[in-house]
């Protein structure tokens, strides 16, 4: 919201992105030909029913899904070529799950240090300064030797957040971060996401939280059917809504 | 009158039973250091067991992982050397899986002895390799359910974060998964221990063939096969009282 970021970079572009599933009955079609770019600093938030193939296209970026057809390039490489490192390229991309997904068997600095040591090659002294810095943003720092277990939901999701932060990546994918918490925990997360955007973070988050969409979102995709619907700035999408599917879904969610 | 007769029978003698016992014990155990047969064996069977055990570790990781790879991921791969190489090493894996847990361990035991090592002379690296290929077969089917029993959240999380899949194997699942199944490993080793009861087939002096020397020389059978039977109770009553001290710890450690 405080940065215009309209005319900078593209840093992720999708071309014509095709997702199916063959099942032995029907082909499904979570994703129907996606166009789009993400741009450096923006918020994109992305709404639609369930089923809508919003955790398809969010996980199509990082291939953790890989595509049946179109192109995604990051930072100018297809990254759906068999020839690029997506390990590689995964390091600049982190994610955010709804259910956390914190290694169980490691404490929290172990789960922020492991990745950016055995693959940035950081020291172990580099590493840990880092995640207690981070820790110490999100008002955890005092967590740093506790094992997931010991935490609530949202704190869980907080140190999942600044374990993708440690490798720092120039794109946070967040897949519904508080679809999965208590609601009295909701807040504690979305303001480190809003905290994170205005300090200039790249985000495409998929949220049920309109409030969130509205205010920190820079644009919003709304998605049906494995389809863009439409797209718009939040003011477009939630005060002048054109597709008919947009405005029913709006109908039940707001 | 009765009190006197008590201690009439009790000064005269032992019964003759008690008698008996005494004598065969001394005879089975301490004459000529007999007991030797025992100690030995048992430091064999041990011997045996820990070395078979890691073996079985060993080959149990390998061809776990190789299974659920495979199980996991062929169907999303791209045709290639890379998916043919997976198929086959899969094919492979299950093929041992299926043979080693198809026939018993004595046959397979004489087989490695007889045919696959008959130039060898080193029965103990024989026995161990029997035996920690065959424990391998059924380390591998524990493994892979704990594999496959997290959940694969952790798996995506970890590829998130830039780990390729072997690391992500090695940093993340594979420790969850042993962690898991570390009780049931170490009833493997439980398992393994009675197994290698039949070393005495290719030559072992092992616990029981120390016990069978015992009774083959004193041609009394009573004492030593009962002396054989005892220790293993004990191995096997200890290891399961350190499995069960194990699984409470684990179960208290986290979650
Ligand atoms: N692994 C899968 N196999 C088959 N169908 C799937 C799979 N993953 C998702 N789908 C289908 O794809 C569609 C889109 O799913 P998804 O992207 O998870 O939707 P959303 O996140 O918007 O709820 C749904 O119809 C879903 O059933
Ligand atoms: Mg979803």
């Amino acid at each position: 919201m405080s940065a215009d970021n309209k005319n900078n970079e593209v840093i992720i572009s999708v071309r014509d992105l095709a997702k199916h599933y063959k099942s032995k009955k029907a082909e499904i079609h979570a994703l129907d030909g996606i166009t789009t770019d993400i741009r450096r600093g923006e918020v994109l938030v992305i709404i639609g029913p369930s089923g809508s193939g919003k955790s398809t296209f969010l996980r199509s970026l990082n291939l953790l899904e890989r595509p049946s057809e179109g192109t995604i390039t990051f930072e100018g490489v297809d990254i759906t070529s068999p020839q690029t490192d997506i390990n590689k390229l995964r390091q600049k991309m982190g994610m955010v799950f709804q259910h956390f997904n914190l290694f169980p068997h490691m404490t929290i600095l172990e789960n922020m240090t492991k990745a950016p040591r055995k693959l940035l090659g950081m020291s172990k002294a580099d590493a840990e300064a880092k995640a207690l810095e981070l820790l110490a943003r999100v008002g955890l720092e005092d967590r740093a030797d506790a094992y997931p277990s010991q935490l609530s939901g949202g704190q869980k999701q907080r140190i999942a957040i600044v374990r993708a932060l440690c490798m720092s990546p120039d794109v946070l994918l967040f897949d519904e971060p508080t679809s999965a918490l208590d609601p009295e925990m909701v807040g504690e997360v979305l303001d480190v996401m809003k905290d994170l955007a205005r300090s200039g973070m790249t985000m495409a988050v998929v949220t049920h939280e309109m409030g969130f969409a509205r205010e920190v979102g820079t644009r919003v995709i709304f998605m049906d059917g494995g389809k863009i619907i439409e797209e718009g700035t939040p003011s477009e999408i939630f005060d002048n809504p054109q597709n008919e599917r947009l405005q029913t879904f709006l109908a039940k969610v707001l | 009158m009765g009190n006197s007769m008590l201690a009439y029978r009790v000064s005269l003698a032992l019964p003759a039973w008690l008698t008996n016992l005494k004598d065969q014990f001394y005879v089975n155990f301490i004459a000529e250091d007999r007991y030797m047969y025992l100690a030995k064996g048992l430091w064999m069977t041990l011997k045996i067991t820990f070395f078979a055990v890691i073996l079985g570790i060993a080959l149990g990781v390998v061809a776990a992982i190789i299974r659920s790879t495979h199980d996991k991921t062929v169907a999303d791969m791209r045709p290639g050397f890379g998916r043919f190489i997976l198929k086959l090493l899969n094919l492979i894996v299950k093929l041992y899986l299926t043979v080693i847990r198809g026939t018993p361990v004595v046959v397979q035991l004489m087989i490695t002895y007889y045919i696959i090592f008959a130039s060898s002379t080193n029965q103990v690296l024989v026995a161990v390799l029997a035996f920690g290929i065959n424990s391998g077969a059924y380390v591998a089917e524990i493994i892979r359910s704990g594999i496959m029993s997290i959940d694969n959240g952790q798996f995506e999380a970890g590829r998130s974060l830039g780990f390729n899949y072997i690391q992500t194997m090695t940093y993340i699942i594979i420790p969850q998964a042993l962690k898991n199944v570390l009780p049931a490993l170490a009833n493997e080793f439980i398992v393994l221990v009675k197994e290698t009861s039949v070393s005495g087939y290719v030559g072992i002096m092992d616990l029981t063939r120390g016990g069978d020397v015992i009774r083959s020389r004193t041609f009394v059978a009573f004492m030593p096969l009962l002396a054989v039977a005892g220790i293993y109770l004990i191995i096997v009553i200890f290891f399961s009282k350190m499995v069960s001290i194990l699984e409470r710890r684990l179960r208290n450690s986290e979650r």
